[in-house]
């Protein structure tokens, strides 16, 4: 019998139910209208970059541009439109279904009160080229999306994880990484604190926080029915008193005499 | 001579322990009362000054943008109160905005005037946060009680209105959860009433006090270049001499029929952007009061009309059968936004905050990218820290205001 065949590409939460006769709608793409911006769309082709494509969704200007003419495009932004700021950057995982990634480039220019979103894909081995000559901010921007989606950015000095720690097997922001942490992360903190060889007496990592085992006895006991550590688990139910007597003599009488309700506070 | 990484010393790259110069290198933090949560940061200092900052983050990543690919829009809601924590309403604010954006709906103006007194007294309960740490830092801790004790009856006033004192999640995709009380505004204008004097509490205190000034005068001075150029916004940006405030720019609620002023430092250092916290704190006030009377001129409308998206009213799913029927697989499956994507920005306490939302026409998003601000004000750490004293370091990580819950996610 062969096993039974899960997508690996994309192991993130799926619609449990669609109706048969659904058609998924989608945001119109308008036509860019705004003067400002169509002069930079304008200056950046007479510079010769490709413009694949441009559009205007929710008004907001979207331009894709080709991904080995970035930096010049963005140099082209900042000094002749000024577009000063990159206020943030990362990539979208479409690895799925077109084994590329879509950077995106927010872009704001204090002069003009316009923003930008400039965009780009990138194939799955390919090198992304790194705007750190051009804006501070690209260079913790670049760190994040290299950690959380394995992107490689050239010309980048620094590029390490920044979220995730140094040893880190895996990034985490990919559609194929599951929610709960794959294999690797599974075993972590026992591998780094106690060595692989202590997996057997610790055990992996529960990453469910509200999970109970229904008859562990080692580490978290079934609710109301603890018993110590190792022993036999029992059907006697213990009731939980948060107050028990032999310890009342400690608090003081809540009774609902002894009460004073304020009103508010001073 | 790098060192080799090994079970007990892992990975120090980057970090040479090269004792040929005469340089030090310590490590501030992650565990530093002063950091403001779990930053590290690898100072490499010639005697006291700075030579080279390092900030390292990551102790406090919960994966929230991966969660967000896991969750329907509205079991994110919830999330977003752990970005910034200790103002959470804004948080709630600007992804609610975001969905509204991408699916195009305008929220009632009832809904639109509460908001605004909500997240305008978010703003204040962090700039209150603010200045208690960051001259508890700076060595007044007379500040820290009095700020406190505002910041209390703020809190009160948040957990009369939705229960929550944290965590609030008092803002829902479409409009508000609840309708404010006769009481409730008069709890609120009463406070109001008392702000403005504990200011100049606050000011009579620091202003001109001799210490504070020596401390903050001309100490992390950030050059306007490198503030646009290092993606910072709000009082980081104002501070450095740039006047822009997104709720003047592009005002997304009723900021566009308030009146009040955007204050903004010409020194670039961190007194200047004390002086704007301060001044900022007085028009929050002038804020609410106006959001009041735009409040008490509307009609009890709270949450949008727009069955296909957004549940009814409990009138309506209570007694009419296709609302309860759109409510039921709402509830159960999650509402579908169309294909498309959004950023929304707004003008949260620490700076520009902004949700990007990549939708598929699914009920989980497909991306959602936390634009926050104190990420870039940690990076800025890197250039703004070199020069400085290390009994400064503290003073400037104070008034950059960054909370790591919005640094790490």
């Amino acid at each position: 019998m062969f096993r039974k065949y899960t997508p690996k590409k994309n192991v993130q939460k799926k619609v449990a139910y669609t109706d048969r006769f659904y058609v998924t709608p989608s945001i119109e793409k308008g036509i860019i209208k705004d003067e400002v911006i169509l002069q930079a769309i304008k200056s950046l082709q007479d510079l010769g970059v490709e413009i694949i494509e441009q559009f205007c969704m929710r008004e907001q200007a979207v331009v894709y541009v080709n991904p080995a003419q970035i930096v010049m495009a963005l140099e082209i932004l900042k000094n002749k439109h000024s577009y000063e700021q990159l206020v943030e950057m990362s990539a979208i995982d479409y690895l799925e279904k077109r084994s590329e990634f879509e950077l995106f480039y927010e872009l704001l220019s204090f002069k003009t009160n316009k923003r930008l979103r400039i965009k780009l894909c990138l194939s799955q081995n390919e090198h992304a080229q790194s705007a750190t000559q051009i804006y501070h901010s690209a260079s913790w921007a670049e760190k994040e999306c290299y950690d959380m989606y394995g992107i490689i950015f050239d010309g980048h000095e620094n590029l390490r994880r920044i979220l995730m720690p140094d040893d880190w097997v895996g990034h985490p922001l990919l559609k194929s990484y599951p929610l709960q942490g794959d294999e690797f992360a599974r075993w972590y903190e026992v591998d780094k604190l106690y060595g692989k060889e202590a997996r057997e007496i610790i055990g992996d990592e529960i990453r469910d926080a509200a999970m109970i085992e229904r008859y562990d006895t080692t580490r978290f006991a079934k609710i109301g029915k603890e018993v110590p550590r190792g022993a036999k688990y029992s059907e006697e139910e213990k009731k939980i008193e948060y107050t028990p007597d032999r310890i009342k003599f400690l608090y003081d009488d809540f009774s609902e005499e002894n009460q004073k309700i304020i009103k508010g506070r001073k | 001579m790098n060192q080799l990484p090994n079970k007990l010393r892992p990975f120090y790259d980057n970090v040479a322990f090269d004792r040929s110069d005469n340089t030090m290198i310590i490590n501030f933090g992650p565990n530093h009362p002063s950091s403001h949560g779990q930053l590290n940061l690898v100072l490499e200092l010639q005697g006291e000054k700075v030579i080279k900052a390092d900030p390292r983050i990551g102790y406090l990543h919960r994966g929230i943008e991966k969660m967000a690919e896991n969750m329907t829009y509205n079991e994110f809601l919830p999330t977003t109160d752990r970005l910034d924590y200790i103002a959470s309403t804004s948080n709630n604010y600007a992804f609610a905005l975001a969905v509204e954006k991408l699916l195009n709906i305008e929220v009632p103006r009832r809904a639109q005037a509460i908001r605004l007194i909500l997240i305008e007294l978010s703003r204040l309960a962090s700039h209150l946060f603010w200045i208690a740490t960051h001259a508890l830092d700076v060595g007044a801790m007379t500040i820290m009680l009095y700020a406190f004790r505002e910041r209390e009856y703020i809190l009160d006033l948040f957990e009369s209105y939705c229960g929550a004192r944290l965590t609030h999640n008092s803002i829902k995709i479409g409009g508000v959860p609840l309708d404010l009380t006769d009481e409730w505004i008069k709890e609120l204008t009463d406070l109001m009433s008392k702000i403005p004097a504990q200011i100049d509490l606050y000011e009579g205190l620091l202003s001109k006090n001799r210490i504070w000034r020596m401390r903050l005068e001309d100490v992390g001075v950030l050059p306007t270049n490198l503030a646009k150029s290092w993606s910072s916004s709000g009082i980081m940006l104002r501070g450095s001499d740039m006047q822009w405030d997104l709720r003047k720019e592009r005002p997304y609620e009723l900021y566009d029929e308030i009146d009040f002023d955007v204050p903004y430092a010409t020194t670039c250092d961190s007194y200047g952007r004390y002086m704007c916290y301060m001044e900022e704190m007085r028009q929050i006030v002038k804020i609410i009061y106006q959001g009041v009377e735009i409040y008490e001129k509307t009609t009890p409308d709270l949450i949008a009309d727009f069955g296909e998206y957004i549940s009814a009213s409990k009138e309506q799913i209570m007694t009419q059968n296709y609302s309860l029927m759109q409510h039921f697989s709402l509830i159960t499956q999650g509402m579908r936004p169309p294909k498309g994507e959004v950023y929304v920005a707004t003008e949260s306490p620490k700076g520009e905050l902004g949700f990007y939302i990549v939708s598929q026409g699914e009920p989980y998003a497909h991306k959602v990218k936390v634009r926050s601000p104190s990420f870039y004000h940690t990076g800025l750490l890197t250039d703004l820290l070199v020069g400085e004293n290390l009994a400064d370091v503290v003073t400037i990580i104070g008034s950059t205001n960054i909370v790591f819950g919005e640094v790490d996610r």
